[in-house]
């Protein structure tokens, strides 16, 4: 449950896999909307970075404890504690809403408490606090850590991790549309289109890390890997 | 805006073209890059969105006068969701194959910006049917922008469309003829999506400001 089969090491290896190697924004796709919208000035893409990180680690942990404790299959049968029999209840259909509504209320309590103790803070993120509860990163980096059945340990370091991808992604293509602003752009590209293009070079620029597996628990072979149950990465579609 | 739309039916023309989602408003990229690689995907994530959005301006249109306004964001989302868990448990049960591939993809219809913008764009605004038109509107415009980028994709990256093989086997390269065509790869990883999209948005400015 705390670290399952992960040692010490593979924690590190998966931090590196979330941040650079699925990059949630430029190899997952998740968060794109807050990213284009955003990402034009390197002082707004700095805050919300450090507000994603934050919010999508203690979402994270929510998460994890409420797949753990109530949506995983078998997972409420500490209730026969109170001496009720709920080992074969399944609900994780519920999987969605729950998280979801989690998410939503973490983000509510947030913006209260920054309203009352960093008030400037709150004046600067403005309608940006409220708008990362819809963020995709937040909602997918929670699912993928419960898909692929993380201990806690392992899915606090990824769900930070992915935040710190997803900040670094943001940062890095404000300060590149800060300089292009000034450049000889195509008219009908202004703005958006250039904006896209310039974020599939970066992709392709981190696609360079693909194949580099770190984030697997010491020992693990890749046929054992290649058995199990579907990837969450898009990358693997192209065998389908 | 609301005298400017007469007809329910404009709600929905307008929203394929005009002001389509992806192209102009930018809206609902995530999952329009994720998964557009194979063009079944592509179609059943375009018709999963249209239904979501659709049902869900319905109803969000529906309980707008009653929704105290600090409650409204999660108020959205629970109705969004609840669409969501329908169609999710509906592709697992008749599209398995499909709804393995899209794995997380239908749960994050919930947090697709398009769903919520027109949610707060359009369906706490007005009355339901027209806040019904509005979002099938905009969910096809969405899905007709994922069909060609899906077979853009498919076709340059894997020579097939639907699983069917377009491009002749015979004119692939092979030991007996080196210089023969190969599949263009990069089309299948993510970079592509981007290159496909700032290409379309540029086609399509162009082609809106020729019009007068």
């Amino acid at each position: 449950m705390w670290m399952g089969n992960y040692e010490t090491l593979n924690l590190f290896g998966l931090l590196i896999q979330s941040v650079l190697i699925e990059n949630f924004i430029l190899a997952n796709f998740l968060g794109m909307c807050t990213y284009l919208a955003c990402s034009t000035k390197l002082k707004t893409a700095n805050g919300l970075g450090l507000a994603v990180v934050f919010v999508l680690g203690i979402s994270g942990i929510l998460n994890w404890c409420v797949h753990y404790f109530v949506t995983a299959p078998g997972a409420l049968s500490w209730l026969s504690v109170f001496g009720i029999d709920a080992a074969s209840v399944n609900l994780d259909f519920l999987e969605f809403l729950l998280f979801i509504s989690v998410i939503a209320g973490f983000v509510q309590v947030l913006e209260i408490v920054i309203e009352k103790l960093a008030p400037n803070l709150y004046l600067s993120l403005g309608i940006y606090l409220p708008l990362i509860a819809v963020n995709c990163a937040i909602l997918g980096a929670c699912l993928f850590a419960v898909t692929r059945d993380y201990p806690f340990w392992p899915n606090l370091i990824y769900v930070f991790g992915s935040g710190l991808g997803w900040w670094l992604a943001i940062a890095l293509i404000a300060a590149i549309r800060e300089k292009l602003v000034i450049s000889n752009v195509v008219p009908s590209l202004k703005g958006m289109g250039i904006t896209f293009i310039m974020t599939g070079l970066m992709a392709m620029a981190f696609q360079g890390f693909t194949g580099i597996m770190l984030a697997l628990p010491t020992g693990t072979s890749v046929e054992a890997v290649d058995a199990k149950t579907p990837p969450a990465s898009q990358r693997e579609i192209i065998t389908a | 805006m609301a005298d400017a739309n007469k007809t329910n039916m404009s709600y929905l023309t307008g929203q394929l073209w005009k002001e389509n989602q992806v192209l102009v408003a930018i809206l609902g990229i995530c999952s329009a890059l994720g998964i557009t690689n194979r063009l079944s995907v592509a179609i059943t994530m375009g018709i999963a969105v249209s239904f979501v959005t659709a049902c869900s301006a319905f109803f969000v249109s529906l309980l707008r006068k009653v929704t105290p306004d600090s409650v409204r964001m999660i108020t959205q989302l629970a109705i969004i969701s609840v669409f969501v868990i329908i169609i999710d448990q509906f592709l697992q049960a008749y599209f398995f194959s499909i709804s393995k591939v899209l794995s997380v993809f239908i749960g994050l219809i919930i947090t697709n910006c398009l769903v919520m913008g027109r949610m707060e764009g359009m369906a706490k605004n007005v009355t339901p049917i027209p806040a019904f038109m509005d979002g099938l509107g905009a969910g096809l415009g969405y899905a007709w922008v994922l069909f060609i980028i899906g077979a853009i994709r498919e076709f340059f990256g894997f020579g097939q469309l639907l699983g069917i093989q377009v491009v002749p086997k015979a004119f692939y390269a092979s030991a007996t003829n080196p210089n023969g065509y190969e599949n263009v790869a990069f089309m299948v990883s993510p970079p592509a999506a981007f290159f496909i999209i700032g290409c379309m948005i540029w086609i399509y400015k162009n082609f809106n400001n020729k019009q007068p």
